[in-house]
Order: structure tokens, then C-alpha cells, then sequence
């Protein structure tokens, strides 16, 4: 079973060098720490930021230079910033290549659910309606089953949608899975995980073909 | 050159009335009109509909016009960080419209592009997209969404000429472009105002003809909501 790093250093294998990426708040963090120094990628925050560096050193921090969580952040040599609108752009013109978020339910047709809990504070839906609608390439990081140890991977999202049939691809502490006209096609155990506990730990559909290598990490 | 500077942010706001749409540049704290809504708050002007990515946290930003119960409706992408908005919305005091973030900010920018309406996939199959007409355009269902204009729009820059155009820092961009584009009056204010052709024409962001009053602000106080930092070490 993975940890929320394993998770990301699984999706930052996905990264190809020449990508653009938007990574959202939480898991998807991560990835920029275990991006392949042997390829080049620029992060986008739709905030305004293209060439999003790390968080600066203590002393340095800048109000006006913030990433999309609102954190402290750096910009890279040939960073550049732009209004809200034109990120926006970038995002629904697809010229962002990957978006990485998390999810609080994934359906078996590609829904996504990561925005609002009825009767809980509705805090809003941010970029996230955008980013999924527009973006070719949506991989979801998140955990397999939620805290009360039930599947988030299901036939229908019980939660309201963020999107439908967006999300293409879903790593979890325990599998990397595609999603298909069929539903979750199992690609990948996380090691030391077995496909009868990945059966165990999906509502949706579950397709699993063959023999089902582990993760490489 | 038309006249457009004003001495402060009380000369700013003059003209606002109960139960105006105003709009608010910033994302988070970043970039907000600080000057402008602290002016407001003093005006007591009650009733406003604010459109804004977000709305402050409990004792700044547009949290300060919720203190006072300034704000009737907020039309925003996110607004987490505020207790007492919770507390108003909850209680039925603040109307809330939550709206995707690209969106806001596209339906800011066609409002001032004359471009009454557009269709986006953002929000398809979703809440938001209830009770909107749908179409498809390459094969993919989008919904149409209107654009947004404002009687005042409220931006903070960095940089402003006595002819109005404006440059901004960093990512404090975000909104303000695209809001100030959007109102019947928009107030820039800057955190050093110089002289027109202090600027380079060729740097600048926002174009002097989408701003009609411009101030030098005072005191910025520009506070950071999530300090993240790396050890010097």
C-alpha cells in the first residue's frame, strides 16, 4: 500500500518532458517532487502562474506571489504571470497538457466528484469545474476508500459532480486503473497489494485482464 | 489627457449607492483593493452585490463589509477561508452564487468585450449547469453562460499613470484585468501612481481606457494567507 507519496511519485512517472501540468491542492502537490530530472516540465497555477518554482526560502516570501492554494510560492526563469482570464485560456484551450487533482468519489464512466458535501459548508468549486471540463488528460489522486473504509471508486458518484466522463486515469494507494467505456480497467497493483483486495476495494466496475504487474516506484 | 486621478479612496468610491453590483479584483488576499474596501466599509453602504473569486477571511478583505453586513449577495469561485461568511450564509443574511473560477473570470472579460454570452464545457452535467441551455459544439456538450458587468469595479495594481493604464506584480494580476474591463466605473488603485509617460507603453497590463478613476493607495498592508516556506539553511 502506497502513502500519499507514493501516490505522487507514481503519477509523476506520467509527466512527459515537454508537458505543461496544473497540479491541484493536496496529493497532486506532491508530484513537483518527484518529477524526472531527465525530462522538462512548467507548471501552471490558474491563479496566474506559468514556471511555478518552489516555496521560497524563509525571509523571501512575497504577497504577491501566490500559487492557487493561496500558499507562498517561487517563480523559475521564464516564469510568467497573466490574468485570471487567460489562464483560463490555457486551460480550456488545452494547451495545459496534464491536471492532476484529487477526488472525494470517481465513478465508473469518468465522473468526478471533489466539490461539495450536502449539508456540510459549501466552500465552492474553485478552477476545478474548468480544469476537468477542458483538460484532455485528467489523472485523479486520491485514496481507494474513504475514512470509513468504504470504496471511492464507484458505479455512480453519490456526491454532486464536479464532471462527467472526464477523468481518464485514477492512482490510489492501492492501483493505477484506466477508465474505459467498460469501466475501471486495472493497470497496476501498489506493491505488496493483491488484485482480490483491489476487487474488495471497488464498488464501480472492475476489469482486470491478464496478470497485473506491481508498481514500479 | 482625460482626468482621471483622485486623491484618495473616499474620492474613489464617490458615487456608490445601496444595492449596487460592484466587482473585486484579488484572488485570496492577493491583489485585493485594500484602500477601496476599507472606504466602503467606512461609507456604510449597505445592500451590494460583490462579485469576487473569493471573499476574505474573517477580519480582512471583503470580510470586513461582511463585519458590517455591507454585502447582501457574493458571486464568487471560492470562498473557504471565512468564518463569519459561513455564519451569514447559513443563517440566510448573504446570498451566495458559486460560480467556476474560469468562468467568473471569462463572463468579467466578455462583459467589458461586449460579448453578451458564450458557451463553456466548464460545469456541464453539473448544479451549475441546471436551467442553462446546452450545445454542442465538436461533438462536446457546453452550457451558455452571460456575461457580468458592474456599476463600480474596484482593482489593486502596482504601477498606474495619471491616464489610467495600469501594470500589475506577480500573480496580484489575476482578476483585476479582467474586472476592470467590466465596469460602468472603474477605480484603480495603485501602489505608486507616476506620471503619464513614466510608463512604458509597451509593458503595460490594463489600458487607461478601461479605468476612469485611478489613486495613490496608502498603507498596503498585503497580508499572506498561507505562509509556505523552505529553512534557509
Amino acid at each position: 500500500m502506497l502513502d500519499k507519496h507514493g501516490i505522487a511519485k507514481r503519477i509523476a512517472q506520467e509527466l512527459e518532458d515537454g508537458y505543461y501540468v496544473n497540479l491541484g491542492i493536496g496529493i497532486p502537490t506532491l508530484v513537483a517532487n518527484y518529477v524526472a530530472d531527465s525530462i522538462n516540465v512548467e507548471f501552471q497555477s490558474e491563479n496566474g502562474i506559468l514556471g511555478m518554482g518552489p516555496f521560497p526560502i524563509e525571509g523571501d516570501e512575497d504577497p504577491d506571489l501566490i500559487n492557487a492554494g493561496k500558499q507562498t510560492i517561487t517563480a523559475l526563469d521564464g516564469a510568467v504571470f497573466f490574468d485570471s482570464a487567460t489562464s483560463f485560456a490555457m486551460i480550456r484551450g488545452q494547451h495545459v497538457q496534464l491536471t492532476v487533482l484529487g477526488a472525494m468519489e470517481v465513478s465508473d464512466q469518468g465522473d468526478i466528484a471533489n466539490w461539495k458535501i450536502p449539508g456540510k459548508m459549501v466552500k465552492g468549486m474553485g478552477g476545478a469545474m474548468d480544469l476537468v471540463a477542458s483538460a484532455e488528460n485528467i489523472i485523479v489522486a486520491m485514496m481507494h476508500t474513504n475514512r470509513a473504509g468504504e470504496s471511492k471508486l464507484l458505479k455512480k458518484c453519490s456526491l454532486p459532480i464536479t464532471g462527467v466522463a472526464c477523468v481518464k486515469r485514477v492512482v490510489t494507494n492501492m492501483a493505477v486503473l484506466d477508465i474505459d467505456e467498460r469501466g475501471f480497467v486495472l493497470r497496476e497493483r501498489a506493491p505488496g497489494v493483491s488484485v482480490d483486495e483491489i476487487k474488495a476495494a471497488t464498488e464501480g466496475t472492475l476489469v482486470v485482464e491478464g496478470e497485473i504487474p506491481e508498481m514500479a516506484i | 489627457m482625460i482626468r482621471k486621478v483622485v486623491a484618495n479612496a473616499q474620492e474613489g468610491i464617490q458615487g456608490i449607492e445601496n444595492n449596487m453590483t460592484l466587482m473585486l479584483g484579488g484572488f485570496g488576499l492577493s491583489g485585493i483593493p485594500e484602500n477601496a474596501i476599507s472606504a466602503l466599509r467606512d461609507s456604510g453602504v449597505t445592500g451590494l452585490t460583490c462579485i469576487s473569486n473569493n471573499a476574505g477571511v474573517d477580519d480582512f478583505g471583503l470580510g470586513l463589509l461582511l463585519q458590517k453586513r455591507q454585502i447582501k449577495k457574493m458571486i464568487s469561485s471560492y470562498v473557504g477561508e471565512n468564518a463569519l461568511f459561513e455564519q451569514l450564509m447559513l443563517s440566510g443574511e448573504l446570498e451566495v452564487d458559486l460560480i467556476p473560477q474560469g468562468s467568473l473570470a471569462e463572463r468579467c472579460r466578455a462583459g467589458g468585450a461586449g460579448i453578451p454570452a458564450f458557451f463553456t464545457p466548464a460545469g456541464y452535467g453539473t448544479e451549475v449547469g441546471e436551467g442553462k441551455e446546452v450545445r454542442e459544439f465538436n461533438g462536446k456538450p457546453h452550457i451558455l453562460e452571460s456575461a457580468l458587468t458592474a456599476d463600480f469595479a474596484f482593482v489593486k495594481a502596482w504601477k498606474g499613470d495619471e491616464a489610467g493604464n495600469l501594470i500589475y506584480k506577480g500573480t496580484a494580476r489575476n482578476f483585476n484585468p479582467n474586472m476592470a474591463m467590466a465596469g460602468k466605473i472603474t477605480v484603480a488603485e495603485v501602489e505608486e501612481l507616476v506620471p503619464a509617460g513614466a510608463l512604458d507603453p509597451n509593458e503595460i497590463h490594463t489600458p487607461g481606457i478601461f479605468v476612469q478613476r485611478i489613486f495613490q493607495g496608502v498603507d498596503y498592508e498585503k497580508r499572506i494567507e498561507q505562509r509556505t516556506v523552505r529553512p534557509r539553511n
